[in-house]
């Protein structure tokens, strides 16, 4: 027995530091001075600057992507955490016909490849003049982040014993109001689950940003570290400064919420 | 005898139903079902952006033959095809060992499920500048028409791992501990334990995770538009990078649409794969 | 208070299933209606569509003169106990006894009142500001009990509350649910798998099976003139021996019909055992089980052993042994007789 727990911390040891070299690599390289980085950056190395951090904001105002971001991944999350949670409880509750259609089409949707669907969304808010605006890029991303939703939380409500509801409508509640005072507060953690998930996929999301921003004032996180442009080649020192920046806050809320992360990805998952 | 026209208290509860579902069914049919048939009408005309004299004219499935006659066309589904091969085979083994560990250990479990979820909770777009950080330092990989693969898969696998671990993890959970206590009693060595009570009571969580990840795998984009561009050359193009230069770059709309109808077919095709693969899954454990 | 009608009610599932079968029941004014059978007999869905959770499929329900077959749970003026207690987790005990009078827009000082009038009944004035998941068992239980009884309702609804009480809070709260009838003096509608709860909690008792009701009465009726097969052998513990009449050739029995064929049913207290040769018929001892109070024989008629299998109950201090041949004698005054065919009662 004792081999074994041994085996299983090396292998361990080994896939976590495996995981963390890139990293290393990253903040590595964001603390070398640039003159260093042309040559194979060293290491680790010495002296390490702050200097790329320093001009991410003074030279490139790092600041608005991140506001970018901010806005509409918080706005995508509010929005399907809402209109979805409403329509999760009807799927997981209420009889209705045309259920097993609904539940089939979106878990249709959320397998779309998004390339599918980019040529006429970008057709589409072209003529209603929404390119390169935040509703512009909002509306796109409940494309995957709305079914998302839907699905977790859908899986969440089926948990919850149904008895509860029962007993609120016996005390004379309507299935309105028994959902607003009794299952909501319950579902919280299955809501906040579905929220950082919705968040950290929308914060990370590319082509649609991509290709429904035209510049800096409404590009996200993910775009304005790939277009990162230097007068000879990629501004490196900057760029892994960046990629650090924009790293922190993810992984801040994946280590504060990790256990609520983890069951919301598998519960969706493995339910199927 | 019974009835079968629904009730007064059926219909009403029928109605505050499809109140709460209307607005998430407007938005999807908004933003998905209706851009998805634009797209299939649009593979049916010629659209080119760049000629825009040539007008929408309906050609019917001539994109289609073109497409199935275009040499980029086929090297970005072979590219496609062995990406996910190799990452996701990767990915399940890598997956399935640091699952197997981590059942066992007990002590420091949450901070090592927290530092390999932060690869996977970072955009990939950060994930390929890194590796393409490492790997351009180092002469010849990057310009190589099959080494350029090897940065593209190991970011990937480095990205995608946790989650498929996790997923086995939960099955592994799953698995009841006196099963293996029976085997040990049987005779049966750590390798046989794992061959006959682990890996069949393994298998729906090994469904699911291989089916989502080659799902996911099959529409790759963030990563190789900026760990590779696709290159050299188009060496690393996936279908859905040909895609986007088509309608992006080249504006080729029609073309393009045909192209995205295409992925979304295969993409379709694995999702009802899964689908009757886990349905079936489900129904004879359960009996 | 109000009475209550479910009249020809069905129920099928849209996976074919029957649960209730044209049930047709009717519960007076104040009495405590005690519904029972074995899974899936339908009880539980009969007091359902009294609740207004299910909706019947055919026929309808009534409360009081009102038919309410249509109107959802929270319009039916009535209050329900579930197996689970189904308590609200997130709310205060206070809160749970005051979450009915809220949603009917109840004044907060007569909420106040009642809530604190109910708490101190039950014994909850100390656990009012905790939450359910810091009860006990029985204090859960309380707390569900006090939910209703705050309402003031038409009619109580029990869906099996002391199921997940162990036994001996299981008798104490049964005998606290006989007072509080009393008390109250309510209709109520109990559901219980446990025959023998029917027998003394209910007024009346309607045994159930397969969707349909089998037979209603007082409980000594159910007991003592049981209307079928099923009802005789489900109501009493051990459950009632049953017979070919053919059997009974050796001997004169009063009021037994004269044809043949059909079934003779005895309760295992209606024996006694004698000397073999002396009483009606002989029997070999096969197993004998001291329970306390009684002795439980297992018995096979003949002697021989080779005829069908008795139970008799018999006074502690009988001395007898396996292996050995005994008479039994037939209490006359209590036999039943049945049509094997129809199962329904002869005599």
């Amino acid at each position: 027995m004792r081999r074994q727990g041994r085996w299983a911390t090396l292998v361990i040891a080994a896939l976590v530091l495996g995981s963390a070299f890139p990293f290393f690599r990253a903040i590595a390289g964001s603390l070398t001075p640039e003159a260093q980085l042309f040559e194979g950056a060293p290491l680790w190395p010495s002296p390490a600057v702050l200097d790329h951090y320093h001009a991410l904001f003074t030279e490139r105002a790092f600041w608005l992507p991140i506001r970018n971001s901010l806005v509409v991944a918080g706005a995508t999350t509010l929005f399907c955490v809402t209109i979805g949670s409403l329509c999760a409880y009807a799927l997981a509750r209420l009889r209705f016909r045309g259920k097993a259609l609904l539940l089939g089409v979106i878990l249709a949707v959320s397998m779309f490849p998004q390339i599918a669907v980019v040529s006429p969304l970008f057709l589409l808010l072209r003529s209603i003049r929404l390119i390169d605006t935040y509703p512009g890029l909002i509306l796109p991303y409940l494309t995957f982040a709305m079914p998302l939703a839907v699905w977790l939380l859908v899986g969440y409500f089926r948990q919850l014993p149904a008895e509860l509801e029962e007993a609120a409508m016996v005390d004379g509640a309507s299935r309105l109001r028994a959902f607003r005072e009794v299952i909501v507060p319950l579902a919280l953690p299955g809501l906040a689950a579905t929220a950082i998930l919705t968040f950290v996929y929308s914060w990370n999301e590319f082509l649609f940003a991509l290709s429904f921003t035209l510049g800096p004032e409404r590009q996200t996180v993910p775009v304005a570290i790939a277009l990162f442009r230097g007068q000879y080649q990629v501004p490196w020192g900057q760029v892994l400064a960046a990629a650090i920046v924009a790293t922190t806050p993810v992984a801040v809320l994946v280590l504060a919420f990790q256990r609520r992360i983890v069951q919301g990805l598998t519960a969706g998952a493995v339910k199927g | 005898m019974p009835s079968a026209e629904p009730r007064g208290v059926e219909r009403r509860e029928a109605r505050l139903a499809y109140g709460m579902v209307a607005p998430a069914v407007a938005t999807i049919l908004l933003v998905a079902l209706f851009p998805l048939s634009w797209t299939i009408w649009e593979s049916l005309h010629l659209h080119d952006l760049r000629m825009p004299w040539l007008g929408q004219p309906f050609v019917g499935l001539a994109n289609y033959a073109d497409v199935l006659g275009d040499r980029r066309f086929w090297g970005a589904m072979a590219h496609t095809a062995w990406f996910a091969l190799a990452s996701v085979s990767l990915e399940l083994v890598l997956g399935c060992v640091l699952a197997l560990a981590m059942n066992r250990t007990f002590r420091g479990r949450a901070l090592v499920r927290a530092s390999i979820l932060i690869p996977w909770a970072i955009p990939t777009v950060v994930a390929a500048l890194v590796w393409r950080f490492m790997f351009e330092g180092l002469e010849g990989w990057l310009t190589h028409d099959v080494l350029a693969w090897v940065p593209v898969i190991l970011a990937d696998t480095w990205k995608e791992t946790p989650f498929v671990a996790l997923l086995l993890l939960a099955g592994l959970q799953g698995i009841d501990p006196t099963l293996y206590e029976a085997a040990r009693i049987d005779g049966a060595s750590a390798w046989r334990q794992f061959r006959f009570v682990t890996l069949p009571l393994l298998m729906p969580a090994i469904l699911v995770a291989l089916i989502f990840r080659t799902m996911n795998a099959f529409r790759v984009f963030d990563l190789i538009y900026v760990l590779t561009g696709g290159g050299p050359g188009t060496a690393t193009e996936p279908i859905a990078l040909y895609t986007f230069n088509s309608l992006m770059h080249n504006l080729r709309f029609g073309y393009g649409s045909t192209l995205s109808v295409l992925v979304f077919l295969v993409t379709f095709a694995l999702a009802l794969g899964y689908i009757r693969l886990l349905g079936r899954e489900l129904t004879e454990t359960r009996s | 208070m109000a009475s209550i009608r479910l009249a020809k009610v069905w129920k099928t599932y849209p996976n074919g299933h029957v649960a209730a079968r044209g049930v047709d029941l009717s519960i007076a004014d104040g009495e405590f209606m005690v519904l029972v059978g074995p899974s899936g007999c339908g009880k539980s869905t009969a007091l359902r569509m009294i609740a207004g959770l299910e909706t019947p499929s055919d026929g309808k329900v009534f409360i009081g003169d009102r038919d309410v077959t249509e109107l959802p749970p929270q319009d039916r003026d009535i209050a329900m106990v579930f197996q689970s207690y189904a308590l609200y987790p997130h709310m205060t005990v206070r809160d749970n006894l005051a979450f009915g009078l809220r949603m009917r827009g109840v004044a907060p000082a007569v909420i106040a009142e009642r809530v604190g009038g109910a708490a101190k009944a039950l014994g909850l004035d100390s656990v009012l500001d905790r939450k359910p998941g810091q009860l006990s068992g029985g204090q859960r239980q309380r707390v569900a009990l006090g939910r209703a009884i705050v309402r003031e309702p038409l009619v109580f609804l029990f869906d099996e509350p002391l199921s997940n009480l162990d036994a001996k809070l299981r008798l104490e709260t049964r005998a606290e649910l006989a007072r509080l009838h009393r008390r109250l003096a309510a209709t109520m509608v109990y559901v219980t798998h446990d025959q023998e709860e029917a027998l003394t909690l209910g007024s009346r008792v309607a045994v159930m099976r397969e969707g349909q009701v089998e037979q209603v009465g007082p409980p000594l009726e159910v007991y003592r003139r049981p209307a079928t097969i099923f009802v005789a052998t489900f109501v009493g513990s051990p459950a009632m021996n049953l017979l070919p009449a053919d059997l009974l050739s050796g001997f004169q029995a009063e009021g037994a019909p004269r044809a043949a064929g059909t079934t003779l049913g005895v309760r295992p207290h209606d024996l006694s055992v004698m000397p073999a040769g002396s009483g009606d018929l002989d029997a070999l001892v096969d197993v004998v089980e001291p329970r306390g109070s009684e002795l439980l024989i297992y018995l096979r008629l003949g002697q021989t052993g080779d005829g069908p299998e008795v139970r008799v109950i018999t006074p502690p201090d009988l001395e007898v042994a396996p292996d050995r041949v005994v008479g039994l004698r037939f209490e006359r005054a209590r036999l039943h007789f049945f049509d094997p065919e129809t199962g329904r009662r002869v005599s």
